[in-house]
């Protein structure tokens, strides 16, 4: 008995396969795990994998093997996660971890990201590219600090959808109250950062309670599971269709005796659609000319949009290299030196200064940044700003003013992703040091 | 396929246009890159990539083989005729004559998983290559689910997992020293049943032992290795001919086979689709030495 799974608490685990009809067009969510450490997100995604069926049985033996040989209660599902020797000699996550399934609704990647203080960086990591982070908060403690932080990190990377996930609620005896008092808790923090879409679930990520089907432990809870809400969240409406941004990554020029004459503008659409025949405009020179074609390896195609990564040829000869962007004439992004963004530090050796200077990395472009100031330090749990504050260490987030050697062709983050984010990174270590999230381009 | 009218792609479409995306950041930004290929289905699903990454032009940047000198003679087949016809430069990095020139040594169980490594490394040194394409995926073990899709290697090829650079969205850092390296896995998000299904819609062709075959085998931990020069049977082990298939391709020292009858794309989409095991879990002898044997390996500079 010693290592088995904790039995479910449900009537029956529903029949999903974990392969999935591919064949089938189907569509993707990406979302990682928050929270402080220890608030069971490892066990949560294990869970997660073994009640949807996609463990695999070596993955699973190895799994009770490793927890049998410690000594372990019962079969520690974090484990599945937590692959590196360091991470299962600590018993903590250090780095994210990524895992595939699928539902016959959907298809998921998941990042499992780290509660530690320490590996912040390592959970913007995962979060960047999520459509949705599942928060999860321990009913014993409630909110923590750390808990504000990943909330606060997630709303600032916009990630567009939030599940506040009570967990251990086999700790609480199931108490509706203490439910209550967390999600209101959550809900008013959730308030001033202007979070999108939140939902709260009440779940026992160890016991399997409410995370694929409902549990019927907890018969004052109405909602659905975690899975029927993931399989189930509406992300489409989350892309931006209406402002073509396209960077250029690369210039396709054959050296070809079969081709010649062949220019084409490879990259991946930012957002908007780009159509044959469209008028555009080309960033930073301004020079406006029409879509000839639109082109895949596979042949031309109508209309490019979101995530394709396409070849786009122009009806005129104009020069564009590398980090130029393609946008509509009446409609583009700024062309700025001067850029005013939230920063997440991430370097541990040496803090953000007014006066550094850093490489950067916006969509295609590189460029050299000098920091010219620095607005204010946020307190991650009240929100306060430090407008004393003269340095931003690891881990800490507050608002920066930067001049650039040459212009971003850059929106607000709050609008574009893709286009509103660069990173920061030290010239001498050549380390990614920075998150920033434009907040303002002139 | 895509649907224009709801912009939406599929997700085989959108795991192809975020590998391509890598593909063209690694050309753009890196000097030297080496794409290795192995002949196995994750190499010639990223060859198949880079075609669509640089067309009409041609692939930008030569293939690398880290040659065991343990080979299944249908893959070495397979990885001339592809790189003839693509045009390609193929760089052999060669196990058995670094064994000759003093370089390594055979290890006591034979096996050359391991001394791969300093071979490759090598090679890399040696043509100054500064980004290699692996085919890697998240998918197959879990200490590969941790690693970054640009992942960074110092001057001695190692991987440092508890110090890895922050990758922040698509926005992906290879900057690094004279000598130092980025390994690059476009194909981190995908896994293996999506390898196979994109293998079926693009009718990519494979080496033949990737479908169902009889073979002469033995059994060993419950898995089906071939007979043949490298690979020699134990007292006791018993010979006996079994329809099979191999699921990974690597070093024909210790890789194995799987019991199959699926001899199409189709009929292996479904065999994945139902296995209940993993695939290096039912192939491989070289994980099966320790917990951590990947890591470890890993980190002095495998893949
Ligand atoms: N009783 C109970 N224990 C739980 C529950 N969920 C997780 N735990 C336990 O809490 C401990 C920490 O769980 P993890 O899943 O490793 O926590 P984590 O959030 O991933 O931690 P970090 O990744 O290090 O931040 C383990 O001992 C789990 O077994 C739950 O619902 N009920
Ligand atoms: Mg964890």
């Amino acid at each position: 008995m010693s290592t088995e799974i904790m039995a479910s608490a449900n009537a029956e685990a529903r029949a999903v396969t974990g392969a999935g009809p591919e064949a089938r067009a189907m569509d993707l969510l990406r979302f990682a795990t928050a929270g402080s450490v220890d608030d069971g997100k490892s066990t949560l995604i294990g869970r997660l994998l073994y009640d949807t069926k996609s463990l695999f049985t070596d993955q699973l033996a190895a799994v009770e093997a490793v927890s049998a040989a410690r000594g372990d209660e019962y079969t520690n599902l974090a484990l599945l996660t937590d692959g590196l020797r360091a991470e299962r000699e600590q018993g903590i996550t250090i780095d994210v971890a990524y895992r595939y399934f699928a539902t016959p609704r959907r298809k998921f990647i998941i990042a499992d990201t780290p509660g530690h203080i320490q590996y912040t960086r390592n959970m913007v990591t995962g979060a960047s590219t999520a459509d949705l982070a599942l928060i999860l908060v321990d009913a014993r403690k409630g909110l923590v600090e750390q808990s504000r932080r990943h909330a606060f990190l997630c709303s600032l990377l916009r990630v567009p959808h939030l599940v506040l996930c009570v967990n251990k609620m086999d700790l609480v005896d199931w108490s509706q109250e203490v439910y209550e008092q967390i999600a209101d808790e959550f809900t008013a923090f959730a308030a001033k950062l202007d979070a999108p879409d939140l939902t709260v679930v009440p779940i026992s990520a160890l016991r399997g309670d409410n995370i694929v089907t409902r549990s019927e432990n907890m018969p004052w809870y109405e909602g659905p599971s975690l899975l029927h809400h993931l399989e189930r969240v509406h992300i489409a409406s989350d892309r931006n269709l209406v402002d073509v941004r396209f960077p250029v990554q690369y210039v396709i020029r054959p050296q070809s005796t079969t081709v010649t004459d062949y220019r084409g503008y490879a990259g991946q659409v930012a957002s908007g659609v780009l159509k044959t025949g469209d008028e555009v405009m080309v960033l930073p020179s301004g020079f406006t000319s029409r879509i000839a074609a639109v082109e895949t390896a596979d042949g031309p195609v109508a209309e490019a949009f979101p995530p394709m990564s396409v070849t786009v040829r122009l009806a005129d000869e104009i020069d564009i290299s590398r980090g130029d962007l393609i946008c509509r004439p009446n409609n583009a992004p700024a062309v700025a030196q001067d850029i005013e963004a939230m920063v997440c530090w991430m370097d541990e050796t040496a803090p953000l200064r007014v006066g550094g200077r850093y490489a950067i990395k916006h969509t295609t472009r590189s460029a050299r940044a000098i920091v010219r100031g620095l607005h204010y330090r946020l307190d991650i749990n009240s929100l306060h700003r430090d407008e004393s504050a003269d340095e931003l260490r690891l881990n800490e987030i507050g608002r920066v003013r930067l001049r650039t050697t040459v212009p971003l062709l850059a929106d607000e983050y709050r609008r574009n992703r893709t286009t509103g984010g660069f990173v920061i990174i030290d010239e001498a270590t050549n380390r990614t040091v920075g998150a920033a999230m434009i907040v303002e381009a002139t | 396929m895509t649907t224009p009218a709801a912009y939406q792609v599929s997700h085989l479409d959108a795991l192809e246009a975020e590998s391509i995306f890598v593909m063209r950041e690694v050309v753009a930004e890196m000097e030297r890159p080496v794409l290795l290929f192995s002949g196995g289905k994750d190499s010639i699903v990223m060859l198949r990539l880079a075609q669509k990454a640089f067309a009409p032009a041609n692939i930008p940047f030569p293939v690398m083989h880290v040659d065991t000198g343990h080979n299944f003679p249908e893959v070495l087949e397979y990885r001339d005729q592809r790189v003839a016809e693509l045009g390609l430069q193929l760089v052999v990095a060669s196990v058995s004559e670094a064994l000759a020139s003093g370089l390594v040594r055979e290890s006591a169980d034979g096996m050359r998983n391991r001394i791969q490594t300093p071979v490759l490394l090598d090679a890399v040194e040696k043509h100054r290559f500064d980004a290699l394409f692996g085919g890697a995926r998240r998918d197959e073990e879990k200490a590969r689910a941790k690693e970054r899709v640009f992942s960074f290697r110092d001057e001695f090829g190692q991987w440092d997992p508890k110090n890895q650079r922050p990758e922040l969205w698509s926005l992906y850092n290879g900057r690094h020293h004279p000598g130092e390296s980025i390994r690059v896995f476009p194909l981190s998000n995908w896994t293996e049943l999506d390898i196979w299904h994109y293998i079926a819609r693009e009718r990519i062709p494979l080496p033949s032992i990737y479908y169902a075959h009889e073979r002469e085998v033995i059994e060993r931990d419950g898995m089906f290795y071939a007979v043949n020069e490298f690979f020699r049977p134990r007292a006791g082990e018993e010979r006996f001919k079994a329809q099979v298939r191999y699921r990974t391709v690597g070093d024909a020292s210790c890789t194995a086979a799987v019991r199959s009858d699926a001899d199409t794309v189709e009929k292996v989409i479904e065999e994945v689709a139902a296995t209940r095991i993993t695939e290096r879990g039912a192939t491989r002898g070289d994980d099966r030495v320790s917990e951590a044997a990947m890591e470890d390996r890993k980190r002095e500079g495998y893949f």
